[in-house]
């Protein structure tokens, strides 16, 4: 038997699926992983999240799709991916020679839609499904279930019932209370939660007079969201007994910390892909250099320490 | 396919080639040494959370002797502007070689381009030796490129729009003609895509096979946003991973 990674300190367990590392990447942002096989060990990722599947192929939108923006960027994909058979058939054979947990983030037009690409993606060699109901990109789908409770319970309940394998709902920070949507996709039977998805955002050609993206709204990630998303792990971690997948801007395992001490179990790396193509597995690294610092044996004992039953955390509100 | 690296790259120097384009030259052993021509690279400018992407720029060209190569940018935004103050001596953080590259199996090329898409040109110009060159601008000072172009070049022709040097008019002006007369089996073609368009519609217009380099927003380079994302030959392909060098008669999204 080969020794774990890492002598078993950062390896975790989420909702049945098992981690080497707590360090995932975030959907749409590591292409299936194969396009980063240069860089990095892909079984020295904690998982690989791969792009947004769909039933059948998508194209995505018109115009110019992704633009920087003040410490991040704003993309418009429109969850272009070449469809389940796709990646069935040609995708998955190649991951699955590598010994990591695969992740699938799916997405439909209507609950029943969703439950078919569950159902077909319940097959060996995907370790979890991540139900997308939070895109901000497409028209119809996407963010409508997720800013819904009643509408991404009937997503959750469908894909449940069409899939063996552990459901993540992945939780839009485009909503009044997350608290809610993450109490709905509770109760509705998802095993994880993943946030944040993008926060919707424009920018605007101040010489052409018009949004730089043909789609107008693109999603923002990147450093600039990070606060927010800490915050919002922050807020869900104290309403909910699911295991959360905390992300939005980690770039350094500093900012990965966060999340874990504001109560996410794992975390994923995204825009940071795209500048350092190896992050995944520095950030494992950096992680553990943490674990020395504090005299920790595992990451586990880092989850949740600054919510406010938490051990070394004040009340949220003392007055 | 091409190995991909993280490469330290040691700036050797930078040249102002006019009052916004420098010429930036590297030592990079790893990417200079499999580096071939339309291949680019995705430069990291800043180590702080903005400005955050890398900025890709196509090899303008290479010293394998010396495991340098060079690329050739405009100054427009803070990215560059960052670029601009790097000193020899100073370190820049360098992914590449990326994408697909130019078909070389040709025997009498001929090389179109305008702007910085005559960047990656330059390379190509290099290593295929003594091929023509046409090439386009607004004005003359726009065409500091023939210098560059002068000693790695056979013919170089150049047009302008206000006709201050050579034949007044786009390449349009003169690139049919070219192709009737020249005996040319392959075009290369690289430039504002309005220019990439009319040369490759008059490249299959004159039965020349032809290839265009294309530039799309991006922000990994390695095939994983899909940013850069056009339909190709009736289907789907990334710009900088299955080109950024396409046939110019698949390309059915510029």
């Amino acid at each position: 038997m080969v020794a774990p990674l890492y002598d078993g300190r950062l390896a975790v367990d989420i909702a049945g699926i098992k981690m080497q590392t707590p360090v995932t990447t975030g959907s749409g942002t590591f292409g299936f992983g194969l396009e980063f096989t240069d860089f990095l060990d892909l079984e020295k990722v904690g998982a690989v999240t791969v792009k947004g599947t769909s039933l059948l192929p998508s194209c995505g939108n018109k115009g110019q799709r992704a633009v920087e923006t003040p410490a991040g960027m704003l993309n418009a994909i429109g969850l272009e991916n070449p469809g389940s058979d796709y990646f069935l058939n040609v995708t998955l054979p190649k991951l699955r020679k590598y010994d990591v947990p695969v992740i699938v983030n799916i997405y439909g037009h209507s609950p029943e839609e969703y439950g078919q690409v569950a159902a077909k993606l319940d097959v060996e060699g995907v370790a979890a499904v991540e139900i997308n109901i939070s895109c901000p990109n497409v028209k119809e789908g996407g963010i409508i279930f997720g800013t819904c409770p009643e509408a991404a319970a009937a997503v959750i309940k469908e894909v449940k019932k069409n899939t063996s394998k552990p459901v993540i709902t992945k939780l839009s920070p485009n909503v009044t209370d997350i608290t809610v949507m993450a109490k709905a996709a509770e109760e509705a039977g998802s095993d994880a939660l993943s946030l944040i998805n993008t926060l919707l955002g424009t920018k605007i050609d101040i010489e052409k007079q018009r949004p730089v993206l043909g789609n107008v709204t693109g999603g923002l990630s990147g450093p600039a969201v990070r606060p927010v998303a800490v915050r919002l792990v922050y807020q869900v971690a104290q309403v909910t007994k699911l295991p959360i997948i905390g992300m939005g801007g980690i770039m350094c395992a500093e900012d990965a910390l966060e999340f874990f001490l504001a109560g996410a179990s794992a975390v994923a790396v995204g825009t940071a892909n795209f500048v350092e193509p190896d992050i995944a597995e520095k950030i494992a690294h950096g992680l553990l250099n943490y674990l020395d610092r504090h005299q920790m044996q595992n990451i586990e004992e880092a989850v949740g320490l600054a919510l406010p039953h938490g051990k070394h955390s004040m009340p949220l509100y003392n007055c | 396919m091409t190995h991909k690296v993280i490469e330290k790259a040691k700036v050797m120097g930078q040249e102002q080639l006019s009052p916004t384009v420098r010429l930036l030259e590297v030592e990079a052993t790893a990417i200079a040494a499999s580096a071939r021509p339309g291949h680019f690279a995705n430069v990291r400018v800043s180590y702080h959370a903005a400005p955050l992407l890398r900025r890709p720029f196509g090899v303008a060209g290479v010293d394998k002797e010396r495991g340098t190569f060079s690329m050739i940018y405009r100054i427009i935004g803070e990215g560059t502007k960052m670029l601009a103050a790097a000193k020899k001596g100073d370190v820049l953080d360098i992914v590449g070689p990326l994408g697909n590259g130019f078909d070389l199996d040709c025997a009498r090329p001929l090389i179109v381009g305008g702007g910085l898409g005559l960047a990656p040109l330059l390379y190509l110009s290099q290593v295929l030796k003594r091929a023509d060159v046409l090439m386009g601008g607004r004005s003359a000072d726009e065409l500091f490129w023939r210098h560059l172009f002068a000693e790695k070049a056979e013919k170089i022709f150049l047009t302008t729009d206000d006709g201050s040097l050579g034949t007044q008019g786009t390449v349009l002006a003169l690139l049919p003609r070219l192709l009737a007369e020249g005996g040319y089996d392959r075009v290369f073609v690289c430039g504002p895509v309005p220019m990439m368009k009319a040369a490759a519609a008059a490249c299959i217009k004159a039965g020349v096979p032809c290839q265009v380099s294309l530039e799309k927003y991006m922000a990994c380079g390695l095939g994983a946003c899909l940013s850069c994302a056009c339909t190709i030959k009736g289907k789907r392909a990334k710009v900088c991973q299955d080109g950024p060098v396409f046939w110019a008669e698949e390309v059915e999204e510029w």
